[in-house]
């Protein structure tokens, strides 16, 4: 029998200011608010891009950074290997080219869904630049993709689940019979 | 799912999926550049022993946005012609390597013939007068978001005009309609209703006078004029006088009324008004919809695997 460990790694308080220093970090690499868009990765990333751009025009005054959504599901290269069922519809509300693009995920791990990403953001415009922001880098890159923004990293393990959301972080731990083939998982 | 054969083998859960995806598909196609890599290095061989040009572009088209290669079979200048049998044929293209073949054949059940002897996934585009899942599928993502109504077409009436006897798009449709709630009228003469409308989920009305006021959705089938021959219908004129969508008849349709056609259309037979003096036309948003529709159909056979999906995150 599989016996499952939750671990609260962030309160919502934490993940509160987690994303309020990642949104003055934005800010401070980018020199301001101009050109800037933000887009959340479908599903969790939407509403860690929502909160950030809450955040900057909180501190920055009546700026309004445009939010957008990205379903990254056709771009997959595990299309093949599995059923894929899109989220909500891609909605980017401005032309990204020319601007600087934040994508905004909740849980970094193999780094393939980013490079999917990337690949749909391109057939959208040609951003000047984009960057990544994620909640939190729980390791184990199968890719070359590093964050610029990250608000906390967390050591895992492969058989691990992140659990990701405002009302805080937690570690869901299993036994390693159930995890046996979860390595996929990304 | 691996095939689409018929909308009757659809579950509710699977048949508002299909719609749900189309709406990504609608918004892909609107895109500057309108494709996505999902089925690169897939196959669609389009194998139409019926000839059908608007429906094998669309689905060569659909196939073509989500990167996949295409293959067409000319029926007119193949070895069909020196006896090649249908079996042949299919085990020739599929040792070529096809993912998924969109069939269209003037006999019903061919689609499911060819299951049999392919590994590869099997979509119907319209089968003698039994089915042709995709029209039913663009019609209903183009009356419920016409209408705005989700998946929900409860509380809302459907007429379906003209020769359902011999209409494959109209057994499609009856089902599709009534999985999403909608109430169906047929409206035909009965020379051309099938005799097993009886156990269908559906009312009828004897002339197009008897509904055009209450309905919410006008379904003009296509009158083949060839059904003049079987003596199924007097005169063209008379089918006309009863069932054709006169400018009269369009005025007493609900203002929010829609009308769709399956294409192509017979005008000054069902249809007597110019579809672009109707307001509530959505003839040329079904060809858009249409290969929004088999985009999401092709996705769905061709992205399957045998590794259930992962919950987790990144």
């Amino acid at each position: 029998m599989a016996v499952d460990r939750r671990a609260e790694v962030l309160s919502a308080t934490d993940v509160g200011r987690a994303l309020t220093r990642v949104a003055h970090e934005i800010v401070e690499r980018n020199s301001g608010v101009a050109g800037l868009v933000l887009v959340g990765m479908q599903r969790g990333g939407v509403w860690i891009a929502e909160e950030l751009a809450r955040c900057i025009s909180r501190f920055e005054g009546q700026v309004e950074v445009p939010v957008g959504s990205i379903d990254v599901s056709m771009y997959r290269d595990d299309i093949a290997l599995r059923p894929v069922v899109p989220a909500a519809v891609t909605d980017i509300p401005v032309d990204i080219t020319g601007n600087t693009v934040v994508l905004v995920d909740d849980v970094l791990y193999t780094g393939r869904t980013v490079r999917a990403a990337l690949d749909a953001l391109l057939d959208h415009g040609r951003p000047r630049a984009v960057q990544l922001a994620v909640l939190v880098d729980r390791g184990h890159r199968e890719l070359p993709i590093r964050p610029d923004f990250v608000g906390k990293n967390i050591p895992t393990h492969l058989s691990d689940e992140v659990d990701a959301s405002m009302t805080g972080v937690f570690v869901v731990s299993t036994s390693i019979e159930k995890a046996a083939g979860k390595r996929a998982a990304s | 799912m691996k095939h689409l054969l018929s909308i009757e083998e659809l579950t509710t859960t699977q048949l508002t999926s299909l719609l749900d995806l189309t709406d990504h598909m609608v918004e892909i196609s609107g895109r500057p550049v309108p494709k996505v890599p999902a089925l690169r290095g897939r196959t669609v061989a389009s194998v139409f022993f019926e000839e059908s040009t608007r429906t094998r572009l669309s689905f060569e088209t659909a196939a073509k946005r989500l990167s996949a290669e295409t293959m067409t079979f000319n029926v007119g200048t193949s070895s069909v012609n020196k006896g090649e049998s249908l079996r042949d044929t299919i085990e020739t293209l599929a040792a070529m390597g096809v993912d998924a073949f969109v069939v269209r054949h003037k006999s019903s059940g061919v689609p499911r013939m060819i299951t049999e002897w392919t590994d590869a996934s099997v979509i119907n585009a319209g089968d003698g007068w039994h089915q042709h899942p995709t029209q039913a599928l663009l019609d209903c993502h183009t009356i419920t978001r016409s209408f705005g109504c989700g998946n929900d077409l409860s509380g809302r009436t459907v007429a379906i005009v003209g020769d359902v006897k011999h209409s494959r798009v109209a057994r499609s449709n009856i089902r599709a309609f009534t999985m999403l709630g909608a109430e169906v009228v047929l409206v035909a003469p009965r020379t051309l209703l099938p005799p097993e409308f009886i156990d269908w989920p559906v009312r009828t009305a004897d002339a197009l006078d008897d509904v055009v006021g209450d309905i919410d959705v006008l379904y003009l089938l296509r009158m083949q004029r060839e059904r003049m021959d079987a003596a199924l219908v007097p005169s063209l004129g008379e089918y006309s006088a009863r069932f054709g969508l006169t400018s009269q008849r369009a005025r007493q349709l609900k203002h929010d009324a829609l009308v769709l056609h399956p294409g192509p259309m017979n005008r000054g037979v069902e249809i007597l008004v110019d579809p672009a003096d109707l307001p509530g036309s959505r003839i040329l948003e079904q060809v858009r919809t249409g290969v929004s529709a088999r985009m999401s159909v092709l996705y769905t056979v061709l992205s399957g695997g045998s590794v259930p999906p992962t919950g987790g995150a990144e």
